[in-house]
């Protein structure tokens, strides 16, 4: 049995943990009052350019010839899909723009060029990933079912074929989240009605159809001759965004120094252990500002997982304070490159894969 | 592109088809980026003059986008304008006639003390900027054709209206036999006064203004002493509550309640200003109306009544708990700030309800 190395959860007292939470209550409560016209104009910026990007690409697709074109034109595609991914869908479903009273920003209306449906996404992700993040067996977004990632899940024989099929799931990525998102599998244990079940299928269905044709018969149908360049272009900007958000996604949360919690945890969290549980679970990405906006500042990922609905461009600017914070309670603040977490979290994968 | 602005339907069938294409989107939302007043989805104004009326009012142009459906004299409009970066929504009566020069239509807006959107309105605002309109409303409009002889009172911004329908009336020459009596506090603070006063210089309407600072607050008696024939005239009448209920108790008490038609102006409650606590709260949608105080969040109070009520993490954090309000304000826990009003959408589980509140769950 290997041995877990004592959590700083076992060594806060409740007045050390209410105190961090007044000190991050106040983090965000001045940022949050902070928000303004500049903040509006970020999100709108961010917006135009996804939708400049996205036009131009299919522009570039639809009248050029040359190869090196297309391939520029799949390039452009791939950013606007990155953007309206992680850049504004995943942050203006959190509500961090709701403040604006926008309707057409708004966590309530926005939907995303993926396929799941905003309302199923943001049951799994805002309410069940950001409520319960890092319980083994109650956070779905660590994956648990399909890749060991803990010396606390059994083992089975077919995780050691994880590496090969952890590839193939960071290709289909999109479409993995999307059908894992619905929890058909709750149906089966009545946490879920079979109705409501149903009405979720349909509505993915009708928006599954609706990408699908998009991206691989209307685009290459009005393409005419180059229709098969196309389609390649869309398959692989589509690839190409799934497999940088499953990174993302992943980096946040598996690398080694990580902490998971056992169920027990949740018993009677205050507040205070809820920020330091979502410290000890997520990982950020160092990197400059391109980079913080292709993952739609989700490179702070501690930041945002103690502040799931502040503007997310604010992060780069609170990160100094939430880190004073963690040194004042001797926290950890886990923070790397990109190739390095990444290496960390393939290991994990390699060496879970075996008992 | 005039021809976006008046989509007709195979304009609408080639955005239907191209929808397909820009899919989650519409074709509006790249429309819109481009100019916004070409977004149907969100219908916009382009305002192109600011013309100040009096030292504290100003009339504001507005080229309004596709799909603006025109109005009638005496209706008002929604306008949503950011201020700061956050959105608010005011209604204005329309001062232009329908189908205005250059299909431009107008609002008069005074700034209110501590108005955020009324003085951001008068003071800030500047040729150029981009407002977010709805369409026309409101019942408070000249029949068709209009009556022969008219009575109209009104007091303060309830010129507004007013003023777009004698407007209409002028421009059709069916202005002849009108009567305005206006009541403000003094005369530099009469909002369109060198228009109304050159009418009554061409006897085309008879004004009687009525200055508060100088004469005091008239009764409805007073003012209808000023128009003998009063219970012969069609009237219309805007301004405060006070002397709305007087004027309609006048015509109810002389049998002539059917000819007069009023228009209340809601005061805006500025946020914070409001000390409620609790209230009693409809959920429109379920059907439930429960009464609760000032600490109970929405979201318990609708559940312990048996509402479905959409919901998460109870801390405000994954947001599956929202709806709009219909109406009231509330209270948010964790901030203590007090917001609201009609088409504002809340969090339940982290709000209270500070005075009666609607809300569509």
């Amino acid at each position: 049995m290997p041995t877990h190395p004592a959590s700083p959860l076992e060594r806060l007292t409740d007045d050390d943990l209410d105190a961090i939470a007044r000190e991050l209550d106040a983090i965000g409560d001045a940022v949050r009052a902070d928000l303004g016209e500049p903040d509006a104009a970020y999100i709108r910026r961010v917006i135009a350019l996804q939708r400049a990007l996205e036009a131009s690409a299919r522009i570039l697709l639809f009248v050029t010839r040359s190869r090196s074109a297309a391939v520029g034109g799949a390039a452009l595609l791939t950013t606007a899909k990155i953007l309206d991914n992680l850049a504004i869908g995943h942050n203006v479903m959190h509500g961090q723009w709701d403040w604006m009273r926008d309707p057409q920003i708004h966590s309530t209306t926005w939907e995303w060029d993926a396929p799941s449906t905003a309302a199923s996404w943001k049951h799994s992700h805002n309410y069940q990933h950001h409520t319960y993040t890092n319980i083994v067996g109650k956070d779905r977004d660590l994956g648990y079912s399909a890749i060991r990632v803990h010396p606390d899940q059994p083992w089975h024989p077919v995780y050691l074929l994880q590496p090969l099929y952890g590839i193939a799931l960071a290709l289909i990525f999109e479409w993995a989240i999307a059908i894992y998102d619905m929890e058909l599998d709750a149906v089966r244990d009545g946490r879920k009605t079979a109705s409501q079940a149903k009405s979720e299928l349909r509505a993915f269905a009708r928006k599954a159809a609706r990408q699908l044709a998009k991206d691989y018969v209307l685009f290459p149908a009005v393409s005419g001759r180059r229709a098969r360049r196309t389609l390649l272009a869309n398959l692989s900007a589509n690839v190409l965004r799934s497999a940088w958000t499953h990174t993302i996604v992943f980096m946040g949360h598996l690398p080694e120094e990580a902490e998971t919690f056992p169920e027990q945890q949740l018993e009677g969290e205050s507040r205070g252990g809820w920020y330091v549980r979502q410290l000890l679970g997520s990982c950020n990405l160092d990197g400059r500002r391109p980079f913080h906006l292709m993952t739609g500042h989700l490179s702070f990922q501690i930041e945002h997982h103690l502040f799931p609905d502040v503007a997310c461009h604010r992060y780069p600017e609170i990160a100094p304070r939430v880190r004073a914070v963690c040194e004042r309670y001797d926290l950890p603040y886990a923070s790397g490159p990109l190739g390095r977490q990444y290496r960390s979290v393939a290991k994990k994968i390699l060496r879970y894969a075996l008992p | 592109m005039r021809r976006i602005a008046h989509r007709g339907w195979p304009q609408r069938r080639l955005l239907d088809v191209a929808s397909l294409l820009t899919t989650p989107l519409a074709p509006d939302d790249f429309l819109g980026l481009v100019n916004p007043l070409w977004s149907n989805r969100q219908l916009a104004g382009r305002v192109v003059d600011v013309r100040q009326e009096t030292s504290d009012s100003a009339t504001i142009v507005i080229r309004p986008g596709a799909g603006w459906r025109g109005h009638r004299a005496g209706q008002h409009v929604t306008l949503g304008i950011a201020v700061d970066g956050v959105r608010h929504q005011r209604s204005y009566s329309l001062t232009s006639p329908p189908r205005g020069v250059d299909g431009h239509i107008s609002i008069a807006v005074k700034a209110v003390r501590d108005g955020l959107v009324s003085t951001h309105l008068v003071r800030r605002t500047a040729p150029g900027s981009i407002v977010f309109l709805g369409q026309a409303a409101g019942g408070f409009v000249l029949p068709e054709p209009p009556p022969e002889r008219l009575l109209f009172v009104t007091a303060g911004s309830g010129v507004t209206p007013v003023m777009g329908m004698l407007r209409t009336l002028a421009r059709s020459g069916a202005l002849h036999d009108a009567v305005l009596v206006h009541v403000d506090r003094q005369p530099s603070s009469v909002m369109f006064a060198g228009e109304l006063r050159r009418h009554a210089g061409r006897r085309t309407l008879r004004l009687h203004e009525h200055h508060t600072a100088q004469d005091g607050r008239p009764s409805a008696a007073e003012i209808l002493q000023r128009v003998p024939d009063w219970t012969e005239r069609e009237t219309w009448a805007c301004g405060p509550s006070a002397l709305l209920d007087d004027l309609q108790t006048r015509f109810d008490e002389a049998g002539v309640a059917a000819r007069l038609r009023v228009e209340r102006f809601h005061p805006a409650v500025a946020p914070g200003a409001h000390d409620a606590e609790g209230g009693t709260v409809t959920f429109t949608r379920s059907g439930v109306t429960v009464d609760v105080d000032g600490t109970t969040t929405l979201l318990a109070a609708g559940e312990a009544a048996g509402a479905l009520l959409p919901s998460g993490c109870r801390a405000g954090i994954c947001r599956t708990c929202v709806g709009s309000l219909r109406a009231g304000l509330v209270r948010d826990v964790r901030t203590g700030q007090v917001s609201g009003g009609a088409g504002d959408v809340i969090q339940t589980c982290v709000s209270v309800a500070a005075g009666a509140v609607a809300i569509d769950l």
